[in-house]
């Protein structure tokens, strides 16, 4: 059987009153990507702290690498790669700079470095770049870079807290490839998200944390079986609610329901753009049009209603969907 | 696959020349960012420099006639020594402010997740600001130098003078690392350098002699740090009759370093202990 990359065991942390972790248990084999997802205040940074030797936990036992953290701190260090929430590089510095530095800190001889420090930044596609100060980056260059510098002492396991945050679509992508990259190259990776899309994309394994526990492990299947799959939404006008109703009755695994909050019908779509198709199909049938419709795929906030009965309640979770409320959805059977 | 078998979990050690190596490469990592910003030096040294021509020009004709005859009826040689421990006391709050600087911007999570020695950050930190200190005080001695400062006894008193400074400098480095670890956010840490540093500066002799202060300030004044690092440097520029009676130059100079061993031995671990625990 493998050793498992990542080993956590009934780990608990608090600060003062709050519990940031609660008895967390993980672990995971080598080569693959371990999503961790949850909102702002979940616990995923403060896992990440204590996984890296940056925090020892009130209990419980860690080991990454095969190397015990809070015994032997060092020979972990030598083992895995840091990446935090924002680029910790120096503006001031070149990007060649910036990461030969870090790869010095990683015991590497002088030349060691340097070659390798060519190599990541030819990886990340910076090499036009690298011998430009920091400051003239722009902020997924920053990231990337950042990335670099975590990969450039050959660890076996690297975390990524929340790697794409903050980052626009083109460059998001660029991460990913870069991440998905690594992984196939051998290296471990544990990353922490907001976004089911992004564990979803990525991840072998998803590991779904609240509150400062683990709420829910698995596959990205298994996690989408809890949710049940995508939702086709729609407004029609008062009059036609009824009807449309109805007409979309039986379509689905479950009934459609209207949730009057927001004025919207919502039909389970286990069947994803097949369902959106069959449900334009009848309402044309019927002679209804409605003023918009969309299949939507369920998102973090469904996920935190499906596995917890409540809505994540990260003080800063909103903002990333834009009108985060607006896209929220009831469990079947629950909207008034 | 070389995924499935890890190397057999050797252990890894820090070695002293390991420690070494990593102080080097974060004092060079932080003296380049004097060299790529040289407005930040410039603004370091403008203050002091405005320092000296304010007090020399403005407090200079008043307080000329009280000063002992070994600075030789000039108000600059006696200001100049003080004005060096001042620096120095100063530039040491850069340390903190640096510090602060890295922990926020989440560079002192990243280097405390690499395998390199615990005391290296601060080391390289509080070396280079001594450094960077080193060059601060030079310049503002060469403009003392062309604004009529002199010293009175030799070229030598005047290097161990400045030897003497950065030795102060250094230990107080310790002490604003560890205030910077304990403030930890970059803006409050700006205020909260100089509140030891201000009341220190001036009840002391840097700009007057102690002897026409109240007793109860003189008491407090003529025996904190300040005021003896200030000494030592008098006894080494000016010579034995800038002291007070009773002292002599070798005394002075040893409790001068007595003081910074002093407030090295306290601070340095302290700062230390602050590192390791800095996420707890």
């Amino acid at each position: 059987m493998n050793q498992p990359i990542v080993m956590a065991e009934n780990v608990s942390k608090a600060f003062g009153e709050v519990q940031a972790l609660d008895d967390v248990s993980l672990e995971f084999e080598p080569g693959i990507i371990y999503g961790l997802l949850g909102p702002n205040g979940a616990g995923k940074t403060t896992l990440i702290r204590v996984l890296t030797t940056l925090l020892r936990p009130d209990t419980g036992t860690v080991r990454v690498a095969g190397i015990d953290v809070l015994h032997d701190p060092t020979t972990a260090r030598t083992r895995l790669g840091l990446a935090g929430q924002f680029a910790a590089v120096d503006d001031y510095l070149t990007g060649r700079e910036n990461v030969e530095m870090i790869g010095r800190l990683y015991m590497l001889s002088a030349a060691e470095a340097k070659r390798r420090t060519a190599e990541v930044l030819e990886r990340i596609h910076l090499v036009d770049s690298a011998d430009r100060p920091v400051r003239t980056y722009s902020g997924g260059m920053r990231r990337r870079l950042d990335l670099a510098a975590s990969m450039v002492g050959r660890p076996q396991i690297l975390f990524l807290d929340e790697p794409t945050t903050g980052i626009d679509p083109g460059n998001r992508i660029d991460i990913w490839d870069l991440i998905i990259d690594m992984v196939a190259e051998g290296t471990s990776i544990l990353l922490t998200t907001q976004y089911l899309d992004e564990a979803d994309q990525l991840a072998a394994r998803i590991g779904v944390i609240d509150h400062g526990k683990l709420i829910s492990e698995g596959t990205p299947e298994q996690l989408k079986d809890k949710l049940g799959g995508a939702v086709v939404e729609m407004a029609v006008s008062d009059d036609m609610v009824q009807t449309t109703i109805d007409v979309l009755s039986r379509i689905g695994e479950g009934e459609p329901t209207f949730e009057k909050a927001s004025k919207r019908i919502h039909v389970p779509a286990p069947d994803g753009s097949r369902t959106l198709v069959e449900a334009v199909r009848r309402l044309d049938a019927a002679g209804i049009t409605p003023d918009d419709i969309v299949l939507r795929k369920p998102t973090l906030d469904d996920a935190f209603l499906a596995l917890t009965g409540h809505a994540p309640e990260g003080d800063e979770g909103e903002e990333q969907s834009g009108n985060g409320r607006r896209g929220r959805r009831r469990p079947a059977g629950s909207a008034s | 696959m070389t995924t499935t078998t890890h190397a057999p979990p050797e252990h890894v050690r820090i070695t002293l020349a390991h420690g070494i190596r990593d102080t080097a490469v974060i004092t060079r990592r932080n003296l380049l960012r004097n060299v790529r910003l040289p407005q930040l030096l410039l603004f370091a040294t403008v203050q002091p420099v405005m320092f000296l021509l304010l007090f020399n020009y403005v407090f200079g004709g008043a307080i000329g006639g009280e000063i002992p005859a070994a600075a030789g009826g000039k108000y600059i040689n006696w200001l100049v020594p003080g004005l060096l421990v001042q620096v120095a006391a100063f530039g040491a709050g850069q340390t903190a402010i640096g510090l602060t600087e890295d922990l926020s911007k989440g560079v002192i999570d990243r280097f405390r997740s690499l395998p390199m020695a615990r005391s290296a950050v601060l080391a390289g930190r509080t070396l280079s600001d001594l450094i960077r200190n080193g060059f601060v005080i030079t310049l503002m001695m060469t403009v003392g130098f062309l604004i009529g400062f002199r010293w009175q006894t030799s070229i030598f008193g005047m290097l161990g003078g400045m030897l003497v400074a950065m030795t102060f400098a250094y230990a107080l480095s310790w002490v604003m690392a560890a205030i910077g670890l304990a403030v930890k956010n970059p803006e409050a840490v700006q205020s909260a350098v100089f509140l030891p540093v201000f009341p220190l500066v001036f009840a002391s002799s840097v700009f007057v002699p102690t002897e026409t202060m109240p007793d109860w300030l003189r008491a407090f004044a003529d025996n904190q740090p300040i005021t003896i690092t200030v000494n030592a440097l008098r006894g080494l520029i000016l010579g034995q009759g800038a002291l007070q009676p009773g002292q002599t130059v070798a005394g002075e100079i040893g409790l001068a370093l007595l003081w910074s061993l002093g407030i090295l031995a306290v601070f340095a671990p302290l700062a230390v202990r602050l590192y390791r625990r800095i996420s707890d």
